[in-house]
């Protein structure tokens, strides 16, 4: 509790107290009327002076009365000077002492006493999820030990360079990215990724900030300086991801513009109008007053942005960075899954597994594949490259060229050598048969116009994307898709064994795009469609997407630029959880604008009705915003 | 020109939406976008004119919700 709230607990707890008190006093020493405020008592029979007083009962009550309420008043009058006249301050004023002037003098005080034990609440709860907020994203570090002048040096994060060496030891947080220059230790990616399994790291392995170190010390050449650093641009994502306002919050702000004017009329002409006819003013603005209470929208307009916030910080927790309240939104209603399947839905590293030469020996064939391949970064290529198992030579090699959707072209040796799939023979007048039932992509190889032989390289699917893909559709996804540039057989097998709905294969980057518009304009009005790719060359179609999911984004700046999500590890089972954690934060809004809207409604039409006292109508302000705040710190607690 | 600022005490939902929407109205406003949850002013506005905008803002921030400042 800060001091300032500390302060209002007191004045509470004070004020209550003297409430108290004064309603147990004997009610003969009070008088109903206004004033006189002392009078001296007389005997009925012949007006002497009995020796006692009676005082008008509103004094005392008035004490409780300004040590809870003189802020409320203060505020009220404050802003009426600077133009802001109907606001909570102003309609709690109006309201008790309409009340004083009624009569009511107990119920003035406890309902004044009521509104700011709520106000005390609605404050506590509102710092207390944002601390809880704060601190699931604590992963910020706030000293890094630098190598300087020989010696080791705590410095500030935002000071160190790079290049510059750290030293960071067992237990504690990677302050800044980098590689390791020396040690070996697991680290606890948590903070990150969720994921509870340590990764093992030693010299060469780039490490990100944000990670704890477990084992051993190491020694880390700094890469990227603080305001660049994962950390740094994941926590600077989540805290603007709550300016990207989901549709409901856009609502809400509409409505509450409107909604208050509307109140305050309806109330003044609940207070005029019907006395006007019967002349019962009293009975009519007290009603009125009542109405007037009601009528702060705030519930709604503090729960709705705390339940996304929410949302959206605990999805950070699993490793799930969501951009923006609107894409949270959006993924509560995913209806198409489209995949990329290199990197995806598989893991991404080829091996060589079938080597089929034509004319001379397979390691020849081999070689001349690794060479052609050995400037490329494709998956594929660093595979065979991996497979010949040498160091690459690029002097023997030069012009190497990628051709999108076939496969390369490079001179080795002085020889043209092209490696790719069959449509890239074809292009070059050899006409060679595709082997049929092959588990995975067929290489072929020719030199200098001579066809040379085959490779086949096989990509492993994911371990867990089955059962992502079994959740997905339990989850409540209608479709899955999967688009990839590689061939038709290999495509059908891994979408055979995952159990998607419709693979779509052989396909050049121009034409993924068109698929998902394709998919776009099939999908049902109100359903979004989402892309899930590994990024790197996927950003035409994570842009064309409703959402573009990016994957193992662990380091890789492109998919974290692109994408609206970003799944922090290669989990496949993060995209269901996401999901769910969307339709979550949804019914939790759905149930706070009902409950807000639906007592507020109830009160106000029993209000008019005069059926509804002060006591009703705090409650419907003041306990529906707690309720409402209460209910959508729930999202803070995540499966 | 773009730039974050913290806010001090903006415990009313409300009245950030009702600041949000004035300031927005502002002559040379781009963009702007105030979080109530971490309690952040986003302001995308003219470069030559923006600290004359942002002490309008202030003056705004001031009368809607008078115990509130912006951190400059």
């Amino acid at each position: 509790m800060t001091g300032k709230q500390k302060r209002l607990l007191a004045r509470i707890l004070v004020s209550a107290g003297l409430y108290l008190l004064i309603l147990m006093l004997p009610s003969h020493l009070w008088r109903e009327e206004l004033l006189p405020l002392v009078a001296v008592n007389r005997m009925p029979a012949d007006n002497t002076v009995t020796g006692s007083v009676t005082l008008a009962r509103w004094v005392p009550f008035l004490v409780p009365y300004l040590i809870i309420g003189w802020s409320v008043l203060r505020k009220a009058g404050r802003n009426i000077l600077n133009g802001q006249v109907f606001d909570e301050n102003f309609l709690m004023t109006v309201a008790t002492l309409g009340a004083f002037g009624c009569g009511e003098y107990p119920e003035a005080v406890a309902v004044m006493l009521f509104y700011q034990v709520g106000d005390l609440f609605e404050s506590v709860a509102v710092g207390r999820s944002r601390q809880s907020i704060a601190a699931l994203m604590d992963i910020r570090p706030n000293w890094a030990n630098v190598e300087r002048d020989g010696g080791v040096e705590q410095v500030d994060p935002e000071e160190v360079e790079v290049g510059e060496i750290l030293v960071i030891r067992p237990g504690e947080r990677i302050p800044l990215d980098g590689t390791v220059e020396e040690g070996e230790s697991a680290l606890d990616t948590a903070a990150l990724t969720g994921e509870a399994l340590p990764r093992d790291v030693r010299a060469g392995d780039g490490v990100v900030s944000g990670c704890v170190n477990l084992s051993g010390v190491l020694r880390v050449r700094v890469s990227r300086v603080y305001e660049q650093s994962t950390v740094a641009r994941i926590l600077d994502l989540v805290e603007n991801s709550s300016s990207k306002k989901a549709k409901a919050e856009h609502f809400i702000t509409k409505f509450a513009r409107y909604y208050t004017p509307a109140v305050v009329f309806a109330a003044l002409a609940l207070a005029v109008l019907p006395s006007l006819v019967t002349g019962a003013w009293r009975e009519w603005v007290q009603r009125a007053l009542i109405f007037l209470v009601v009528s702060c929208p705030c519930a709604l307009v503090i729960s709705i942005p705390l339940s996304f916030f929410g949302g959206i910080g605990g999805a950070s927790k699993l490793g799930i960075l969501v951009k923006g309240s609107n894409y949270l939104e959006a993924l509560a209603k995913t209806g198409v899954v489209v995949f990329d399947k290199t990197g995806t839905l598989t893991r991404g590293d080829f091996t060589v597994t079938q080597l089929v030469p034509c004319g001379m020996e397979g390691e020849q064939l081999l070689e001349l594949a690794a060479l052609a391949e050995c400037w490329s970064s494709h998956p594929i290529a660093r595979s065979i490259q991996k497979a010949w198992g040498k160091p690459p030579q690029p002097e023997r090699v030069t012009g190497g060229k990628e051709l999108a959707g076939h496969g390369v072209e490079a001179m080795v040796d002085g020889k043209r050598v092209l490696a790719g799939n069959r449509k890239l023979m074809l292009r070059d007048g050899l006409e060679v048969s595709q082997p049929e039932q092959v588990p995975g992509t067929v290489i072929h190889v020719a030199e200098e116009g001579r066809y040379a032989g085959y490779l086949v390289v096989s990509d492993q699917i994911k371990p867990g994307a089955k059962q992502a893909v079994g959740a997905l559709r339990q989850a409540g996804v209608g479709r899955t898709v999967m688009l990839t540039g590689d061939a038709q057989a290999v495509g059908q097998a891994v979408g055979a064994q995952l159990g998607l709905d419709e693979v779509c294969a052989q396909l050049l980057p121009h034409q993924k795009v068109e698929q998902v518009e394709r998919l776009l304009a099939d999908k049902a009005p109100g359903e979004t469609l989402v892309f899930v790719g590994d990024g790197i060359n996927d950003a035409p179609v994570l842009s064309r997407a409703d959402i573009g999911v990016a994957m193992g984004a662990l380091g890789s700046d492109a998919a974290i630029e692109a994408a609206d999500i970003v799944l922090m590890d290669d989990k496949l089972e993060k995209l269901p959880q996401a999901i769910r954690i969307a339709r979550k934060t949804l019914v939790i809004v759905r149930q706070n604008v009902v409950l807000a809207l639906g007592i507020k409604f109830l009160v106000l039409a029993l209000a008019a009705l005069g059926r509804a006292n002060m006591w009703m109508a705090v409650f419907a302000d003041v306990g529906v915003s707690v309720l409402a705040i209460l209910n959508a710190s729930r999202m803070l607690r995540t499966e | 020109m773009k730039k974050s600022y913290k806010m001090v005490d903006l415990e009313c939902a409300h009245c950030a939406a009702k600041m949000e929407d004035a300031i927005r109205k502002l002559e040379g406003v781009n963009q702007v976008s105030i979080s109530f949850m971490t309690q952040k002013l986003v302001l995308d506005a003219e470069d030559e004119r923006f600290e004359q905008i942002m002490d309008q803002a202030e003056k705004i921030c001031r009368k809607v919700e008078p115990d509130c400042r912006i951190k400059r």
